[in-house]
């Protein structure tokens, strides 16, 4: 059988010709039909292009965790490396040959006195250059909102626990910097090669949510 | 005293974050504002988002602190150990010396 408009039960005379989530069955909420309208308006004005947000998509999920754990184990191996990731977090990734953007990096060491812990408060903020796109959790309102007031409670519910004499440190990223967490390196690695150590930095101990060596805990903000 | 960068605030001088009554595209989250807490970074100096929001210059670039806070200070109830803080990004006009 031929395949016509006609089967869609719609015409179509759009900008974006096919719906845009065809194989999402969730129901769409009201904020996701506002953003498709809007887009589908600025596409139709000539505002902005579908290969210009094809191409801002793609550059979005460049990034990936395996870049951040890189740069975290040349910090633990390399000490010079180390010293320009924690003054100059871009130059570092830089030096890897990761591709950088305008946005700043900010890295945040954790010590035996410290534990870090990044969230944006106001939108979701993350350096997706370097590490691509952020959890779910973390764009979520909960994780948002707690990670502020009731760290300890959040990290617990991570699967981490830290005695009090343990400074808990949060990060908002509310501005113009970005932020990954350098965790400490795990006792009992020192014969590990460099492959070895990246595979043991879990996604989620870069924004501080996760240690080394130890999987992700199961999150339910 | 000043900074390395001529900014006016240098690393460990006591702040506090003033509420601008400001509405719009602000960077100040709400919970921390009023509050006291010390320089942590100095950031440098960036485009104003409060303008670049709208449409506008944003120009020319203005300082960006890090500025850390104790939790107890900031959440009365705050259930955890006094030595917890918090540090965010803070730009110069929503600062004050205290």
């Amino acid at each position: 059988m031929t395949h016509t408009d006609d089967d869609h039960g719609h015409t179509h005379d759009h900008a974006t010709p096919h719906p845009t989530r065809e194989d999402d069955d969730l129901e769409m909420t009201p904020a996701e039909a506002k953003f498709l309208a809007l887009k589908e308006m600025l596409i139709e004005i000539g505002m902005v292009t579908p290969a210009e947000i094809m191409q801002r998509l793609e550059y979005n999920s460049r990034g990936t965790p395996h870049y951040g754990a890189k740069m975290i184990v040349k910090s633990w191996l390399d000490p010079e490396f180390k010293k320009l990731a924690l003054n100059d977090g871009r130059a570092a990734a830089q030096a890897l040959g990761i591709e950088i953007t305008d946005a700043e990096l900010m890295v945040i060491e954790n010590t035996p006195q410290t534990h870090n812990l990044v969230v944006c408060t106001l939108c979701s903020c993350y350096p997706r250059w370097l590490l691509g796109e952020p959890p779910a959790w973390y764009v979520s309102k909960a994780y948002r909102s707690r990670a502020v007031k009731e760290p300890r409670q959040v990290l617990k519910e991570f699967g981490l626990s830290f005695p009090e004499e343990i400074e808990v440190r949060v990060h908002d990223s509310n501005a113009d910097l970005r932020y990954i967490v350098m965790p400490m390196r795990p006792e009992g690695t020192e014969g590990m090669s460099e492959e070895e150590l990246v595979a043991l930095i879990p996604r989620d101990a870069l924004v501080g949510a996760a240690l080394p060596g130890q999987p992700s805990g199961t999150v339910t903000l | 005293m000043q900074s390395s960068s001529g900014n006016r605030y240098a690393l460990g001088d006591k702040v506090q974050i003033v509420d601008l009554m400001k509405a719009g595209h602000v960077r100040t989250p709400a919970y921390v504002r009023g509050k006291y807490g010390t320089i942590d970074h100095d950031c440098g100096n960036f485009e104003n988002p409060e303008e670049r929001a709208y449409g506008r210059v944003g120009r020319p670039p203005i300082p960006l602190y890090r500025v850390r806070i104790m939790q107890k200070h900031i959440w009365e109830d705050y259930e955890g150990p006094e030595g917890d803080s918090l540090v965010l990004e803070i730009y110069d006009h929503w600062l004050r010396p205290a």
